[in-house]
C-alpha cells in the first residue's frame, strides 16, 4: 500500500513537468509582449528593454524555463506583472471563498445525487427513474451561468429570499455566508448532481442483479439495509471515480459561477489574469489546479481500498 | 440512458413500413430529439433568408424593447432584434460544435491509432495526454483564445485541444483490443504497409465509438463556446453567437432577462437533443452498454 502510494506520487512528477512545459510554451510562443503591456502605450524602447531585463525575458527561452521551475520548486510563485504583489499572496487572499463554496457544493451534490441514483435504480423504469434521468440529461445541457441566472431570477429577484450577489466569509458571519453561498453552490451542484446521479444509477443497476442482493432479500432484510449497506457499498467504486473526474467540471463551474455571483475567488482571479496576460499568475494557477486534480484522483484511488477490501495495491 | 418510452401505434406502423432492424427503431424520445435538432439546424442555416432584421442593425430609439409584433423577442441594449440575432447566432455556434467534434475525432484518431499500435510511441504519447488531461479544459481554452485572438477558428482549436486526449484514450483502448486479432496478424504476415493496416484494418473498429464520442463533443463544444464568450474569451462580438448574445446580455440581466433566457433556452434545447441522440447512438452501437442498462 505504502509502496503503491509512493509509486503513484512519483508518477505525478513527469505529468507535472509536462504540464509546466506545456503551459510555459503556450504562453511564450504566442504573440504578445508582457513588457509592452506592463509599460503601457507611451513607453520608449529603452524602457521596454529595461522591463524585459527585469522580467528575464531577454534570456534564452530554455533558461527562462529552468529559472521558473527552480523558483516553483522553492515555493516561490513569482510576482504578478499587473498588481506587482506576490502571486502566493494573491492566491492566499482569494482561495477561501472558492474552497468554501467548492466544499459546500461537493457536500450538497453527494447528499442529493447518491440517494437520487439509488432511488432511480431501485425503482427502475418507474416515473422516479425517468424523472432522475431527465434531470440528469437536462443538467448536462444547460450552461452553468444560465442556471445561475435562473436561480437569481427566481430566488433573489422574484421571491426575494436571498441576496443577488456577493460573498461573506463564514468566519465573519456564518448565516450571511450561507445566504450568499447557497445559490452559487446549487448552481455549481447541478451538473455535478447530474453526473453522479447517472453513474450511481448505472452502477446500482449492475449490483442489484447480483446473487447476494437476492440472498439479502430472501433473508428478509429491510429494503433500506439492502440498498445502502449491501448494494451501495459494492456500487461505490465507479461512483468515487466519477466524483474524481467530475472534479474537472467543478473547476470549470467555479470559474463561471464566481463571475455570475461576483465572488472574489481564485476562479475569477485566473480568468482576469489570462485576459490581462499576467503570466506568473496564469502559470501558477494552471499548475496548481492541475496538481490538485492529479492529487484528488490519487486520493480517490487510495479510497477504493477502504470502500472495497477486495482491492489491494 | 435507456429509451423505453413506447412509440405510439401509428408511429410504430410507420417504423414498421421502414422495416429497419429492430435495434435501429427509435423510441419517441430520440425521434422528437431528432426532429427538434433538425428544425434548429435548418432554421439556423436558413436564417439570413427569413429573419426580419439585420442581426447587427442598431437602433437607439428601440433599446431593450419588450417582445412585440414588430420584435418577436424584443431588442437588446443596442436596439438589435433579439429574434434575428438568436437565429443567426445559431449558425456560428453550431459550426463551432461540428468543427470541434470533427477536429477532435480526426486528430484524436490519428494519435490514438499510432499510440495503440506502436508500443514505443505509446508510453511517450500517453504521458503527454495524461498531462494535457490534468490541465482544466476551460482554463486551457480561455488561455488559447486569449492568446491567439477572438476568431471562430481559434475558438474551435481552443475547444479541440483539451478534447483530444479523451478521444486518444478511447481509440487506443479499441486498438489495443483489436491489435491481437488474427486478421491483423495475417495482414502483418502478408506484408501490408503500416498505414494500410492502421487505416483499413484497425480504424474501422473505432468508428462506432467515434460517432458516439463525436456527438458528445459537439454538444459540449457548443456549451464551451457559450462559457468562453461569457468569460470574455469567445468569438468577437462582431459575429453573433449564442454565447456572446448571452455574454452581452449580462449587464442588462435585471432589465431584460430574456436576452439570456431565450438564447439559453434554444441553446439548451439544441444540446439536449444532441445528447439524447448521442445516448441513442451509444445504445444502438454498443450492445454491451445496452445490456447493462436494461
Amino acid at each position: 500500500m505504502l509502496g503503491y502510494i509512493i509509486r503513484r506520487l512519483l508518477a505525478v512528477i513527469p505529468v507535472m513537468v509536462i504540464v509546466a512545459l506545456f503551459v510555459f510554451l503556450i504562453l511564450r510562443l504566442t504573440p504578445g509582449d508582457p513588457a509592452a503591456i506592463l509599460a503601457g502605450d507611451s513607453a520608449t524602447p529603452a524602457q521596454l528593454e529595461r522591463i524585459r531585463d527585469r522580467l528575464g525575458l531577454n534570456l534564452p527561452i530554455y533558461e527562462q524555463f529552468i529559472q521558473w521551475v527552480k523558483m516553483m520548486l522553492q515555493g516561490d510563485l513569482g510576482v504578478s506583472l499587473i498588481s506587482n504583489t506576490s502571486v502566493s499572496t494573491m492566491i492566499g487572499q482569494r482561495i477561501w471563498p472558492t474552497l468554501n463554496i467548492a466544499m459546500l457544493t461537493i457536500t450538497i451534490s453527494i447528499l442529493i445525487a447518491v440517494p437520487m441514483g439509488v432511488l432511480a435504480a431501485w425503482r427502475h423504469r418507474s416515473w422516479i427513474d425517468y424523472a432522475v434521468m431527465s434531470f440528469s440529461v437536462l443538467g448536462f445541457s444547460v450552461p452553468v451561468f444560465v442556471i445561475g441566472y435562473i436561480f437569481i431570477q427566481i430566488f433573489a429577484i422574484e421571491l426575494r429570499w436571498l441576496p443577488v450577489q456577493g460573498y461573506t466569509a463564514p468566519t465573519q458571519d456564518f448565516i450571511g455566508f450561507l445566504q450568499r453561498a447557497i445559490l452559487p453552490s446549487f448552481t455549481l451542484a447541478t451538473i455535478y448532481v447530474a453526473l453522479i446521479a447517472r453513474m450511481t444509477r448505472a452502477s446500482m443497476l449492475d449490483v442489484l442483479g447480483e446473487d447476494y442482493v437476492r440472498t439479502a432479500r430472501a433473508k428478509g432484510l429491510r429494503e433500506g439495509t439492502i440498498l445502502f449497506r449491501h448494494a451501495l457499498r459494492n456500487a461505490a467504486v465507479p461512483i468515487m471515480t466519477i466524483i474524481g473526474t467530475g472534479f474537472a467540471l467543478l473547476i470549470a463551474g467555479v470559474v463561471v459561477t464566481e463571475s455570475v455571483f461576483n465572488i472574489p475567488g481564485v476562479g475569477r482571479l485566473t480568468v482576469d489574469a489570462i485576459l490581462a496576460r499576467d503570466y506568473p499568475v496564469i502559470q501558477a494557477m494552471i499548475l496548481l489546479t492541475a496538481g490538485l486534480y492529479v492529487l484528488v484522483n490519487l486520493l480517490i484511488d487510495i479510497s477504493y481500498t477502504i470502500i472495497d477490501p477486495r482491492i489491494r495495491y | 440512458m435507456a429509451h423505453t418510452t413506447q412509440p405510439s401505434a401509428a408511429m410504430q406502423s410507420v417504423l414498421g413500413m421502414l422495416s429497419l432492424p429492430r435495434q435501429w427503431r427509435l423510441g419517441a424520445g430520440p425521434l422528437i430529439a431528432a426532429v427538434v435538432l433538425f428544425l434548429i439546424v435548418l432554421s439556423a442555416l436558413l436564417a439570413p433568408l427569413y429573419v426580419p432584421y439585420d442581426p447587427m442593425q442598431m437602433g437607439s430609439l428601440n433599446r431593450l424593447q419588450p417582445a412585440s409584433a414588430e420584435h418577436l423577442l424584443g431588442t437588446d441594449q443596442y436596439g438589435r432584434d433579439l429574434f434575428s440575432r438568436v437565429m443567426t447566432g445559431g449558425r456560428v455556434s453550431l459550426m463551432i460544435g461540428v468543427g470541434a467534434a470533427l477536429f477532435s475525432v480526426v486528430v484524436g484518431m490519428i494519435i490514438g491509432l499510432v499510440s495503440g499500435f506502436f508500443r514505443t510511441a505509446d508510453a511517450v504519447i500517453m504521458r503527454i495526454m495524461d498531462s494535457l488531461m490534468a490541465i482544466p479544459a476551460i482554463l486551457l481554452a480561455i488561455a488559447l483564445v486569449a492568446l491567439s485572438g477572438p476568431s471562430v477558428w481559434s475558438v474551435i482549436v481552443a475547444i479541440t485541444i483539451p478534447e483530444v486526449p479523451r478521444v486518444v484514450r478511447l481509440v487506443r483502448s479499441v486498438v489495443l483490443g483489436a491489435r491481437e486479432e488474427p486478421y491483423v496478424e495475417a495482414a502483418i504476415a502478408l506484408g501490408s504497409s503500416m498505414p494500410k493496416i492502421l487505416w483499413q484494418h484497425l480504424m474501422p473498429n473505432t468508428v462506432p465509438a467515434m460517432i458516439v464520442q463525436g456527438t458528445y463533443i459537439c454538444a459540449s463544444a457548443i456549451l464551451t463556446e457559450a462559457i468562453l464568450s461569457f468569460l470574455g474569451a469567445g468569438v468577437s462580438t462582431d459575429i453573433p453567437t449564442w454565447g456572446n448574445i448571452m455574454a452581452e446580455g449580462r449587464t442588462y440581466f435585471q432589465v431584460k432577462p430574456g436576452l439570456i433566457f431565450w438564447t439559453g433556452a434554444i441553446l439548451s434545447l439544441c444540446i439536449l437533443s444532441i445528447n439524447l441522440l448521442g445516448d441513442t447512438a451509444r445504445d444502438m452501437l454498443d450492445p454491451r452498454l445496452k445490456k447493462r442498462e436494461a
